[in-house]
């Protein structure tokens, strides 16, 4: 063993190990997606989603009031709100006591988000039936100096805190990349159920001074006034807030309603000689910005 | 007396002496020890390039939509952390009178380009020059290698760049190209403009830093991911962070140059 590490060092004149200590307490930088990553979206406003057909009509028969059932009022935070929320959170390793190896990576649960816990040690994913946690299940790997995370297993919930959808069959990888202080968390998520293409999106987060609790506030159901036996909803084609956006910031439906297409550079030509800016800020104009952790 | 050896010591000590030959020649295994011959120049950027930045990127809007794809509305400012003296300038902000001053640009300087939807053509310009042109206002910026310093004089809407690969260091000669790694840009001697379309400001004297890093998608098509950090005491009471998501494409088929507009 001690050969071989020397022999690698010999071949290739540097350490064989690229691993970077992501170990620490992150603060969130809320400077993208402010109303996403703060108080909430609108009711519907699927901007930036690459949501299919189906994604869409799931989200428009969803309400607010949803989230007071029991069952579903934990369903915002899968490890996709890692990247969707506000939060920080604090980064530490398990550790195999004989050989020094890093057998898992745990990144803490914060305001309602479940823990996740990445595994370094090669175990086999689950079997596709076992169970599907709000955490879901990762797996991770250095990629060079990248921790690549694939996270499976992901309890059906939302892609976006108004009922953008996420089915069971999603998962999502995780890219971690640290430079200095500054961690960015690159996830793509694919959802053959709700997306037509994996949803991008890159956050950072600076290293902090001030410690988050390793295990925040969880996510625990209780009686919210929703009567068991109805599941609020609205019935195809009767969300009364389908075009509150789209009236508010001047965008055609079909921007608000999300897809694909949307999201890309061409899709401006749509759009040149139809929209008109706003005459003033509509709604949400403050020009704060927030840097958060778990404990604020 | 024989001292009879534990096998398990026995297995250590050949480890040791296979560590202690490897070590002994280490330095010939690296081409260079104390007093030998002196090491070659150092690789140029291009050959130490840990990844391939070249070719053509388009941006995935998935986020800021609403600030990014069309010109927001005056007054919305939104995450960005402007001071007192950010947010007068930002209320003052009139379209007319940039176009009237030639300033249609003031949204595409380097603060804000990458943010701005559209394709990236990426090209070494040479060994130790990377070039980035935009199809979103036509701009090129320019990031020099090898130890470049900036000459100062007159500011520009990219203003200069100086760039390092940040790479694993090691003793001796490092491997070329290097096995991974991230670009840092480092853009100073700007021209003042806006953070976004509607007028949030910079001042000449911010300093942008970028770090460019590429990720194998779950297809295995390379993104680029650009965390671009905007230091402006003058109007911004803390670091903008941003980072901006790219997508390589195999053609320039998608290239569409435009101008620079104050109100698109």
């Amino acid at each position: 063993m001690l050969g071989a590490v020397a022999l690698a060092i010999a071949a290739t004149g540097r350490p064989a190990f690229a691993e970077v200590d992501l170990s620490g307490d992150w603060v969130a930088y809320g400077h993208e997606d402010p109303m996403e990553r703060g108080g909430g979206p609108y009711a519907v406003d699927y901007i930036g989603l690459p949501l299919n057909e189906q994604g869409r009509e799931r989200a428009l028969l969803y309400t607010a009031s949803q989230i007071a059932e029991p069952e579903r009022q934990c369903l915002y935070y899968t490890s996709q709100y890692l990247v969707g929320g506000p939060f920080g959170f604090k980064m530490w390793t398990d550790t195999e006591p004989i050989n020094g190896r890093t057998i898992a990576w745990h990144i803490s649960g914060t305001n309602d988000r479940a823990p996740i816990t990445i595994w370094m040690d090669g175990r086999p994913e689950p079997s596709k039936y076992a169970l599907h946690p709000i955490g879901g299940w990762a797996s991770g790997k250095w990629d060079g100096d990248t921790l690549a995370v694939k996270e499976t297993h992901i309890k059906a919930g939302y892609l976006r805190r108004n009922g953008a959808p996420l089915s069971d069959q999603a998962a999502i990888t995780f890219h971690f990349i640290r430079h200095g202080n500054l961690l960015t968390i690159i996830s793509e998520t694919v959802d053959p159920v709700y997306l037509t293409e994996p949803y991008v999106l890159s956050r950072n987060y600076m290293l902090g001074t001030q410690p988050i609790r390793p295990v925040d506030t969880p996510c625990v159901p209780g009686y919210e006034g929703q009567e068991p036996g109805t599941v609020p909803h609205y019935l195809p084609g009767k969300n009364p807030s389908i075009d509150e956006v789209s009236k508010m910031y001047n965008l055609p439906l079909e921007v608000v309603l999300g897809g694909a297409e949307t999201l890309y550079p061409d899709y401006r030509k749509k759009l040149k000689d139809k929209y008109v800016a706003p005459a003033k800020c509509p709604a949400n104009c403050g020009y704060g910005a927030f840097e958060t952790n778990a404990s604020q | 007396m024989k001292t009879v050896i534990p096998m398990k010591q026995q297995h250590s000590r050949k480890a040791f002496v296979v560590l202690a030959a490897a070590l002994a020649l280490l330095p010939h295994a690296l081409g260079q020890g104390r007093g030998g011959a002196p090491a070659g120049p150092p690789p140029t950027a291009k050959a130490l390039a840990p990844f391939d930045l070249s070719g053509y990127w388009v941006s995935v809007v998935t986020e800021d939509w609403r600030y990014r794809m069309v010109p927001p509305a005056k007054g919305d400012f939104q995450a960005m952390p402007m001071n007192a003296d950010g947010l007068k300038v930002a209320n003052a902000w009139d379209p007319a009178k940039d176009e009237a001053a030639g300033n249609q640009c003031m949204y595409y300087g380097a603060p804000a380009l990458l943010r701005i939807p559209g394709n990236l053509h990426i090209t070494w310009q040479d060994d130790q020059t990377l070039k980035i042109d935009t199809d979103a206002g036509t701009q090129t910026r320019i990031l020099h290698f090898g130890g470049w310093k900036s000459p100062g004089g007159e500011r520009s809407w990219q203003g200069d760049t100086t760039a390092t690969w940040e790479v694993p260091r090691g003793r001796g000669p490092q491997p070329v190209p290097a096995p991974y790694g991230a670009l840092k840009t480092v853009t100073t001697n700007l021209k003042a403009g806006y953070l976004r379309k509607n007028g949030v400001p910079y001042s000449e004297n911010a300093i942008l830093t970028e770090y460019y890093d590429v990720i194998k998608g779950v297809d295995g098509n390379p993104w680029l991911v650009v965390t671009g950090m905007v230091e402006d005491p003058q109007y911004l009471r803390m670091t903008l962070i941003t980072s901006t998501n790219f997508k390589k494409i195999a053609s320039a088929s998608g290239w569409d140059p435009s101008p620079c507009s104050a109100r698109w």
